[in-house]
Order: structure tokens, then C-alpha cells, then sequence
């Protein structure tokens, strides 16, 4: 079959990178402008209404779980590629040398095991504690509290946010996660239109110069929120 | 010049090779390769083997001179095969270190000389044109935009060496195969098997092993014919073009 073909050569295995790595990318920035209305001073009820809207839309729930289909996708076959790339070298030189490429386009596996770690962890501070409440698991996972408008107990997990991050090791932890992410994505995001096939003399420095402040930018905006709450709640 | 060289030392292609230290007094007008000559000639004389390493044309067209020198295929100079690489680049006393070139797609097969039969195979398998093209056409009997051809020709400039193979920390061919890819296909002779072209030496090329293309760019940086990774993302879209667009 053509598609099998298509899909597991070398070019379509990175498309496949490249395609799931850009919708991240898309994803992060919605998840940045949805989280930073952590920082307004309202004691979280603009942000625990929007976390309510996003749990309850059924919409969500499908861009959700295609998201977390496509982290998997992302980390199993950017795992793959790189240890296939790794038997394609017999051996490595003597000399070694930095001249002819940047450290994180050659570290993208290592830099990916990060953020997949500071995922995991996130997801556990946050998106397990709000699953697990009032399950099998019994309650006091999160606390609930009651809103205008909506006619049952909503989760407050602007509160979980505070009490997680006035912890300096949970914030070091995040922060470290970030810096991986933004070398990540500091070669990620040019690379993947170079493996989609656009590369074009008017539009690619545009796209690496778009690459390189997505990079620095969307991971300092993260940053912020337990920065923030942190020095805040001292 | 006094040169202290660590040159890897291979019998054959199934024994383990190793480093031996060499000094060699060389002059600072000869290439690398006749540097390596004198060394040679030493080793004659002691009754001992002498470096195999492979060479040529030693005008920088044949893309034989296969080496690692320092840690960069071809050398530390931009653009510039081993053979015109030339001794001034290095001071007296240095040690330079030369290896062969390092991809598990191209096996040693003694001292510094590698197997690149990979690279005949992908030729092979597409690196043509089916019809004869005939003599050299006169000049503007085939009309072709300017750029294209410079482009074409550009990339023609490809001469098979595997530097970007022995750069590639992933051992990728995809910019020798996507020169060979843009070289045939932007003109109009080649652009009629563009697509079946593509396919089958971008299958042949994963046939053989090379590794996939984390865009480090490290090829073109050591492509002694500068090479540009843009031939890379054409490879890319006409693959998937192809793939996805024709009945094939
Ligand atoms: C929000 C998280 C992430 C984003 C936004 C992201 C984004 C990207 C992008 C845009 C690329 C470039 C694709 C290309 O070169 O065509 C990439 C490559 C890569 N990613 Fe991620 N990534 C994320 C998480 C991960 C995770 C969790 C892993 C797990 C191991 C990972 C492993 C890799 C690897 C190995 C590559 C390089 C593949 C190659 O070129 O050989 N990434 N990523
Ligand atoms: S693309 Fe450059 S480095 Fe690769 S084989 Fe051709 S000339 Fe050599
Ligand atoms: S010997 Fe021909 S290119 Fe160097």
C-alpha cells in the first residue's frame, strides 16, 4: 500500500515529526494565552471558569485527546528516528567538532526526554489531580467551590496553581523544563517547514527569525505563571 | 613544516582498527595529499605499509579524497576538497588528526578508504536520463529560465564525495540524493522521469541504511562544493508530491 510506503520512509516518518511538532507548537500558544489569565487578580475566577468551559465542551475534549495522541506520536517516533539515526553512524570521530552544526539540532532526543518528563510531571500536578477528584481514588484531590451560574461544584484549581508552585523546588523543576523546551523548538520550528518542503529564499529567513523568537517567547510567557505566583505568595 | 599526523590505521574491512602517530616534514605549498605522499614514501622506505587513501582527479572534480581531517570531512577549509587543500592551513607543529569517513552505509575498507558503492546504487537506481539527449543542444534552442538552470547547475556541481554522509551525525545522504534529484529534474530533459526519479532513489537511498534528516545542516556546511540544504526541502516536496500525487 502507498500510504505504508509513504508513512514509514525516511521522508514521511519526519513529516510525520514535523506535522504532529507544528500542532504542539499551535497547541502551546493556546495554552499560554488560556493559562495567563492565572495572573489576573481576581482570586482565580476568571481562570477556574475557563478551566470548567474547557473540561465540560465536548469540542475540547476531542482537540484534547487528538493532543495527547499526537505528544505520543510526536515522542515515540522522534525516539525512533533518533535511535535509528544513531545505528546509521558506525562510529563517532576522535575529534569532534561544533563548527558545522548547532548543539540542539543534534540533541533533539535528549531535549525531548526533558520536555516529555516535564510533561508527565505537569500533567500530574494538574490534569490526574483534577481526574482522579471524587473518583475511586476519593476526594481532596483538588478543591471545589461553587460559581454564579454554574449549577455544580467547579474545580478550583487556580487554588492547586498557588499551592504548587509557593513550592521553590516545583518552580526550579518547571523552569528547567521550559529551557529545555526552548532549545527544543529553537531548532524544532524552522526545522519542520525544511521537512515539509518549504524552503524558499523570500520566506525562510522570515520563518527562522518567526522560529527563534516562538522559541524564546512562548517558554518565557510559561515561565511568568510560577514566577509570578512564587514571588507573590513568599 | 614538522607535523605530528594520528592516522587510523584499518588492515581490512572486518579488523579493528586504530590511531598510529606519524611525524612527517612537509612544505607549506603542497596539498594535504602530496603531504601524505611524502609520509608514504617514508613508510616505503622503512619497509612498512603505507597509508592507503583514496585520490584521483586532485583538482577537486572526482570526489575521491575521502578523509576526515580534524574532525571535518575534507579539512577545515570552506568549500575545498583534501586535494586543494593546502598545507598553509596548518602551522608547524600541529597534530592533525585523519580518519576515514564514518557512516555505517559506508563501511572502511582499509586505512582511510571507504566503500561508496551506497552512493553507485542510488545513481542507479534513477540518477539518469532513459532517452539519449543527444549532442550538446545550440545555444537557446531549449528555452530555460535563467534561475532554473543556475539552479540545476548549482547543484550539478555535486561530485558524489559523501562528505555530507561523513558530517551527518545521523549518516543522512539526502543532500547528495537531492542534488542529483534538482540536477536532473529542474531541467527539461530530466523533468519528464522527475517523479518516478524521486521515488525510487529516495526508496534506494533507505535501502541502504542512511540515516534521516534532522536539518543540522552540517552537510552543507561541509560540502566542498557548497551545496545548499534548499535541494533538501525540493527532495522533500517532490517525494511527497509524488507519492501522494502520482498513480505510482
Ligand atoms: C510541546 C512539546 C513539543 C513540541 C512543541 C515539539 C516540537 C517539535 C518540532 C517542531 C520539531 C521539528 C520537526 C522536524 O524537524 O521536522 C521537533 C522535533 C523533534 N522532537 Fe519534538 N516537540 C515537543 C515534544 C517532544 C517530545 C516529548 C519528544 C520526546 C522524545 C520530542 C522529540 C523530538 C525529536 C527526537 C525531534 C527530532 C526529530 C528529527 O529531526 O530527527 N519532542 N519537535
Ligand atoms: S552534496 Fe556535497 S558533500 Fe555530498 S556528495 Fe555531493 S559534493 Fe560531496
Ligand atoms: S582527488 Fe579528486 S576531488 Fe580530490
Amino acid at each position: 500500500m502507498w500510504i505504508i510506503k509513504f508513512l514509514t520512509s525516511s521522508i514521511g516518518r519526519k513529516l510525520i515529526m514535523s506535522l504532529t511538532g507544528l500542532f504542539l507548537c499551535l497547541f502551546l500558544v493556546v495554552h499560554l494565552i488560556g493559562n495567563l489569565q492565572l495572573l489576573i487578580p481576581d482570586g482565580g475566577e476568571t481562570f477556574n471558569r475557563y478551566a470548567y468551559m474547557m473540561t465540560h465542551s465536548p469540542l475540547i475534549k476531542i482537540i484534547a485527546y487528538g493532543n495527547y495522541f499526537f505528544i505520543l506520536l510526536h515522542a515515540v517516533q522522534g525516539i525512533l528516528i533518533s535511535l535509528s539515526n544513531k545505528s546509521a553512524k558506525s562510529q563517532k570521530y576522535a575529534v569532534s567538532t561544533n563548527a558545522n552544526s548547532s548543539w540542539a539540532s543534534k540533541n533533539m532526543m535528549l531535549l525531548g526526554l526533558l520536555v516529555l518528563a516535564f510533561i508527565l510531571i505537569h500533567m500530574g500536578d494538574f490534569w490526574f489531580r483534577m481526574k482522579a477528584e471524587g473518583g475511586f481514588l476519593g476526594e481532596g484531590w483538588v478543591a471545589m467551590l461553587t460559581y454564579e451560574g454554574i449549577g455544580e461544584p467547579v474545580a478550583n484549581l487556580y487554588d492547586r496553581v498557588v499551592i504548587t508552585f509557593s513550592q521553590l523546588w516545583i518552580v526550579i523543576v518547571y523552569l528547567i523544563g521550559l529551557v529545555a523546551l526552548a532549545i527544543h523548538l529553537n531548532h524544532g520550528f524552522a526545522s519542520a517547514f525544511q521537512s515539509l518542503g518549504l524552503n524558499h529564499k523570500k520566506y525562510t529567513p522570515l520563518i527562522k527569525g518567526l522560529g527563534k523568537a516562538y522559541s524564546i517567547l512562548i517558554p518565557l510567557g510559561f515561565a511568568i505563571i510560577p514566577l509570578y505566583v512564587f514571588f507573590t505568595n513568599l | 613544516m614538522k607535523l605530528q599526523l594520528k592516522i587510523w590505521r584499518q588492515k581490512s574491512a572486518d579488523s579493528t582498527g586504530r590511531f598510529e602517530t606519524y611525524t612527517v616534514e612537509a612544505d607549506e605549498h603542497m596539498s594535504f595529499l602530496e603531504m601524505l605522499d611524502v609520509l608514504n614514501e617514508t613508510l616505503i622506505h622503512e619497509k612498512k605499509e603505507p597509508v592507503v587513501f583514496e585520490h584521483d582527479c586532485r583538482e577537486g572534480i572526482c570526489g575521491s579524497c575521502s578523509m576526515v581531517i580534524n574532525g571535518r570531512p575534507h579539512g577545515p577549509m570552506q568549500g575545498t576538497t583534501a586535494c586543494q587543500l593546502h598545507m598553509r592551513s596548518f602551522k608547524n607543529g600541529d597534530t592533525i588528526t585523519i580518519e576515514p569517513f564514518r557512516a555505517k552505509s559506508f563501511p572502511v575498507l582499509k586505512d582511510l578508504s571507504v566503500d561508496r558503492s551506497a552512493f553507485d546504487r542510488i545513481i542507479e537506481s534513477g540518477g539518469y536520463i532513459s532517452v539519449n539527449t543527444g549532442q550538446a543542444p545550440d545555444g537557446n534552442s531549449l528555452p530555460i529560465e535563467k534561475d532554473l538552470a543556475g539552479k540545476a547547475f548549482e547543484a550539478a556541481a555535486c561530485i558524489g564525495c559523501g562528505a555530507c554522509v561523513a558530517a551527518c551525525p545521523n549518516g543522512s545522504a539526502m543532500l547528495f540524493t537531492s542534488a542529483k534529484v534538482s540536477h536532473l529534474g529542474l531541467l527539461p530533459q530530466g523533468a519528464v522521469e522527475h517523479s518516478a526519479r524521486v521515488q525510487n532513489m529516495v526508496n534506494q537511498m533507505d535501502k541502504e541504511g542512511f540515516g534521516m534528516c534532522s536539518n543540522t545542516e552540517a552537510c552543507e556546511a561541509e560540502c566542498p562544493k557548497e551545496i545548499s540544504v534548499e535541494n533538501i526541502a525540493r527532495l522533500n516536496r517532490s517525494y511527497m508530491a509524488s507519492i501522494m500525487g502520482s498513480e505510482k
